[in-house]
């Protein structure tokens, strides 16, 4: 449920001609999920809230300008009028006060929009793990054991969890009409929450630049129904190559691919290793660990 | 290796015949390649026209006598805003390439390659901050702020012209880098591991690393050195609560300065380290975290932003209370809020990465910090509107630039809140909406008021008014420009398209990237005519002197001198009564006395330090580019010479006598005398002579 005031619902309105111009673009302002959505409906309060100190602006400057112009002799003119403890107070403490508004929405909505945090939906959620690559998304799917590049596909109404990392320099996942962006950094793992409300195509994109093919680093995210997810699944295991380190070598090349790909199976430590690569420790623990249960 | 490849490698390091943008054009002629050898063209052929016509008037030894080694802050200060203008010019071509490529490259390739389109938003990033808005503000509180507070010059007067040698040094390899090499196309802030070897082992991010480690030195100099002049300096009776509201914002940017620019050197110098001698500050493997860098580099950007806007609204507030024909509302108001904004610029810095996976706490506290910013700025601008009611506003080229930025700055301020709260962040982050905010901030908060300011302080430094309608056409330009480019950046924003693309595939983006496209053309009018008023002003500066040096009938020190001032600016050092230093001595009906005595005065003498250190800073900053490591010693060891014999020199100053003093002063105030006060309405016609109706 999206509640709304009225003055979010004036805004709406003043704004129909820019959000008419969204249509067919990927905008978080034609939100696809709660998560979109909810940040639409802040986005609208918050302008909404700001409006207390920016229309005094808007309408009292034109008004001063008019008024205290030079040649306008019936407007009274103080040259030494320079303080006034009744505004003093109004232009100190107007500002504070909407700033206390402002301040208890960024602290609840945080709370509440966090990306790291656990969204209930239909069904347990679906664990993604998003690997940025020059210049290509590849996203594995540990518990199905298939990995897709520049194509995620996910059942609509269930939540999506996505773990990130990266193998080359930062990048930055977003889908902007389902919400959220995080960064994917090489050595480090991140988390991305969404849901897609109903069956689509989504464009998903890297927002961070890394280099000559960053322009070209979109994916689609479709939702599909549950049925038609499973079906996919069963494709891709079924008719397609493994992902194997040879194979992911050459992936984790310099390149925009053609088309997505599917691949039928994947190493279950591919991530985790991808993730360990960055970090010397990570092989003598691996090494401590194999000789402490020996 | 052979010998041949070995000794050019000892003499010119990595450069090869592929280095030059001449012959990469040559051997692939695509237009991106013929745009980048026309622009280094222009380099060679700018260069080559002022050596020329230096040489073909004579001029060298006026140059260097009277420019290069002046460490007069009057002079320092002007050649800062040369530079910033020229830098000015060269970003504002790259912008309107960005925005043109854009507006064609809705599926298309479009004119430029994304190298180039990359190595574009990042020299016109690094060069609008570091080498134009930096020395335009510098140049500005250069000139200004001793004249304002009652000093003669700055506290270092040396030091003040090696900072001018090493900013020059550091826009001078962003020119280079246009003829010989690629730039980084890391963008203005440099982020690793992008920048890398790993990733980039080119010259590009080396020509960013000591391009901004130069012009960051230069900068930490010029904070120590206005702050200390602010101390130490003022003339009796300037209390600091009596200091014109444009020395206070001077002084917040000063400290700001000081305690931000640091930051930012280590950050270039570890990110250096890296890529020189194999350090694992910001790498990926080896326990390197590019986290750190984005956290030593906000530390300093975030103050940044205030070290930028600060200034502004100093010249802000200069600008309101003279045209308003009335004293400043609230000043300690406005001076408390410019310090709280100083303070608070300190706790924000992580809103620029909140989509870096800290958890909710954390950027929920950075968000609120951030918004409270807006509290004093809030302040601020109720302030500036409160001194024109009650006042009589005349609206002539500088306020016209102050009532546009007000209403700019208001939207700019509003898209800032947004960006402020971390779930609206998610959204518009990294995105085209980031990039309008930060323009809507800057443009208005930053460059309106420093065209505000060299139009309001033009007559003081030249003697003669710049044109009134060159400066109306100009000032329409730069708005509706700013409006027609930066408003489609929301909207595009908002509809998801990320910044630095090369080319897009939403058609429905191409009406909004063709508007942003035309705006970009009518901001360039807007420079364009903004260097027709100053040619125009000049050829007409007969008509319009202001010697007697009060055009605007304004209340601070600076308007009580002749304009030009002369090199000593004070005959002898004034005696400060109250706020509104001058425009209490004119209501005293004192101005224009001549001194009970004249003495001697003491000045600085010329120094060729600066140049000295410039030279071969930027020759050690050439060196470290290209491996040419035989010249980056030289350069250092001439460097650590200069500063050491310079500390042997005993001649440090030259007296003025007391009687060219007195000739000096006598003839302006004959000049004065003869004069025709005149009332306001008059004020841009050439009865203005620079006497106000309001002194006699």
């Amino acid at each position: 449920m999206i509640r709304r005031g009225a003055a979010g619902w004036m805004l709406l309105v003043a704004l129909m001609p820019a959000l008419a111009g969204c249509a067919g673009t990927p905008s978080f302002l034609l939100p696809a999920g709660p998560i979109a959505s909810d940040q639409r409906h802040l986005f609208f309060v918050v302008i909404a809230l700001m409006m207390i100190v920016v229309l005094p602006v808007f309408l009292g400057l034109p008004w001063v300008l008019w008024r205290y112009r030079q040649g306008n002799d019936k407007s009274d003119y103080q040259p030494k009028w320079s303080f006034s403890k009744p505004l003093e107070f109004a232009i100190w403490g107007v500002p504070v006060l909407v700033v206390v508004a402002l301040a208890w929405q960024v602290w609840t909505q945080t709370h509440k929009l966090d990306p790291y945090k656990r969204l209930e939906g239909r069904g347990d959620p679906i664990e993604v793990q998003a690997v940025g690559l020059d210049w290509k998304w590849l996203f594995i799917y540990p518990r199905q054991g298939i990995a897709t590049v520049n194509r995620l596909v996910v059942p609509a109404g269930r939540p999506v969890h996505i773990s990130l990392t990266s193998d080359t320099v930062m990048q930055s996942l977003m889908i902007p009409r389902l919400g959220g962006q995080i960064y994917a950094m090489a050595g480090m793992r991140t988390q991305l929450n969404l849901i897609a409300d109903r069956p689509g195509r989504y464009l998903g994109e890297n927002t961070q630049y890394n280099g000559k093919g960053f322009h070209l680093q979109k994916f689609d995210a479709d939702a599909v129904t549950p049925a038609q997810f499973d079906r996919w699944i069963a494709q891709a295991r079924a008719g397609r190559p493994a992902l194997d380190a040879e194979r992911y070598a050459q992936l984790a090349k310099q390149s925009v691919p053609d088309e997505p790909m599917v691949f039928g199976s994947v190493p279950p430590d591919l991530f985790a290793g991808i993730i360990d690569k960055y970090d010397e420790a990570a092989p003598k623990k691996a090494q401590f660990q194999e000789a402490s249960s020996k | 290796m052979t010998s041949v490849h070995a000794w050019s490698y000892w003499l010119i390091g990595r450069i090869d015949w592929h280095s030059f943008a001449f012959v990469r054009a040559w051997r692939d002629p695509s237009l991106s390649e013929i745009i980048a050898a026309g622009a280094a063209a222009l380099v060679v052929i700018g260069a080559l026209a002022v050596i020329g016509g230096v040489t073909w008037l004579g001029k060298w030894r006026y140059l260097w006598k009277e420019w290069l080694t002046s460490v007069d802050h009057k002079k320092i200060g002007i050649m800062y805003v040369v530079i910033a203008l020229v830098m000015l010019t060269r970003a504002l071509i790259e912008a309107v390439l960005m925005r043109t490529q854009q507006a064609i490259a809705v599926n298309h390739s479009g004119i430029l390659s994304p190298e180039h389109f990359g190595q574009l938003f990042s020299t016109h990033g690094s060069i609008m901050i570091f080498f134009m808005a930096m020395p335009f503000l510098t140049g500005l509180i250069n000139y200004v702020m001793p004249l304002q507070i009652g000093a003669r010059d700055v506290a270092f007067p040396v030091m003040n012209s090696i900072s001018l040698g090493l900013t020059a040094a550091g826009a001078a390899i962003m020119m280079v880098s246009l003829v010989i090499g690629k730039f980084s196309t890391g963008g203005w802030s440099g982020y690793p591991p992008y920048t890398e070897m790993a990733f980039n082992s080119g010259v590009g991010p080396d020509y960013w690393i000591w391009a901004v480690t130069l012009s960051s030195i230069g900068t930490t100099m010029t904070g120590i050195n206005f702050a200390v002049t602010i101390y130490k300096l003022r003339t009796a009776g300037m209390h600091l609560f009596r200091m014109p509201l444009f020395c206070w914002t001077s002084l917040c940017t000063s400290i700001l300065m000081i305690f931000a620019m640091p930051p930012l050197t280590l950050a270039t110098l570890m990110l250096a380290l890296d890529r020189y001698l194999d350090f694992h500050f910001f790498t990926n493997d080896l326990g390197g975290n590019m986290m750190n860098y984005a956290n030593l580099f906000w530390l300093f950007g975030h103050p940044e932003v205030y070290i930028l806007i600060l200034p502004a609204f100093g010249v802000y507030s200069e600008v309101i209370s003279t045209f308003a024909t009335k004293q400043l509302y609230g000043y300690k108001s406005l001076v408390y809020a410019t310090m709280a904004i100083a303070v608070l610029s300190f706790t924000v810095w992580l809103h620029h990465f909140f989509t870096m996976g800290q958890n909710a706490n954390i950027n929920a506290f950075f968000g609120i910090a951030t918004m409270t910013i807006g509290i004093p700025t809030g302040v601020k601008v109720y302030d500036w509107i409160l001194t024109m009611y009650r006042g009589r506003v005349r609206f002539t080229v500088p306020m016209l630039y102050a009532i546009a930025f007000i209403v700019t700055f208001v939207i700019g301020g509003m898209s800032g809140i947004i960006l402020a709260i971390p779930p609206l962040d998610y959204v518009v982050h990294n995105t085209l909406f980031l990039v309008a905010h930060f323009h809507n901030m800057l443009i208005p908060g930053l460059l309106y008021g420093m065209i505000a300011g060299y139009q309001f302080w033009f007559p003081k430094a030249f003697g003669f008014r710049l044109d009134e309608r060159w400066g109306r056409i100009s000032f329409a330009c730069w708005v509706t420009g700013f409006y027609l480019a930066f408003m489609p950046l929301y909207v595009l924003g908002a509809m998801g398209m990320p910044r630095r693309m090369a080319a897009v595939f939403q058609p429905e983006y191409r009406p909004w990237l063709l508007i942003a496209g035309l705006g970009g053309f009518v901001l360039l009018a807007a420079l364009a005519s903004l260097f027709v008023q100053l040619w125009v002003s000049v050829r007409k500066r007969e008509e319009n002197r202001v010697f007697v040096g009060d055009p605007w009938d304004s209340r601070a020190l600076e308007w009580s001198v002749s304009a030009p001032p002369p090199e000593f600016n004070f005959a002898t050092l004034p005696e400060v009564r109250g706020p509104d230093a001058f425009g209490g001595v004119k209501e005293r009906k004192q101005a224009y006395l001549p001194p009970p005595r004249y003495g001697d005065i003491e000045m600085p003498a010329n120094s060729t330090l600066g140049p000295v250190l410039g030279i071969a800073g930027g020759a050690v900053a050439f060196g470290l580019v290209w491996y040419i490591w035989w010249l980056a010693i030289v350069g250092m060891l001439i460097c650590i010479g200069a500063v050491i014999a310079g500390s042997f020199r005993r001649d440090t100053h030259r007296t003025i006598p007391a009687d060219e003093v007195a000739e000096t002063i006598g003839h302006w105030l004959s000049r004065a005398a003869e004069a025709r006060a005149i009332p306001r309405p008059l004020e841009t016609t050439s009865a203005n002579q620079g006497l106000a109706e309001s002194a006699t």
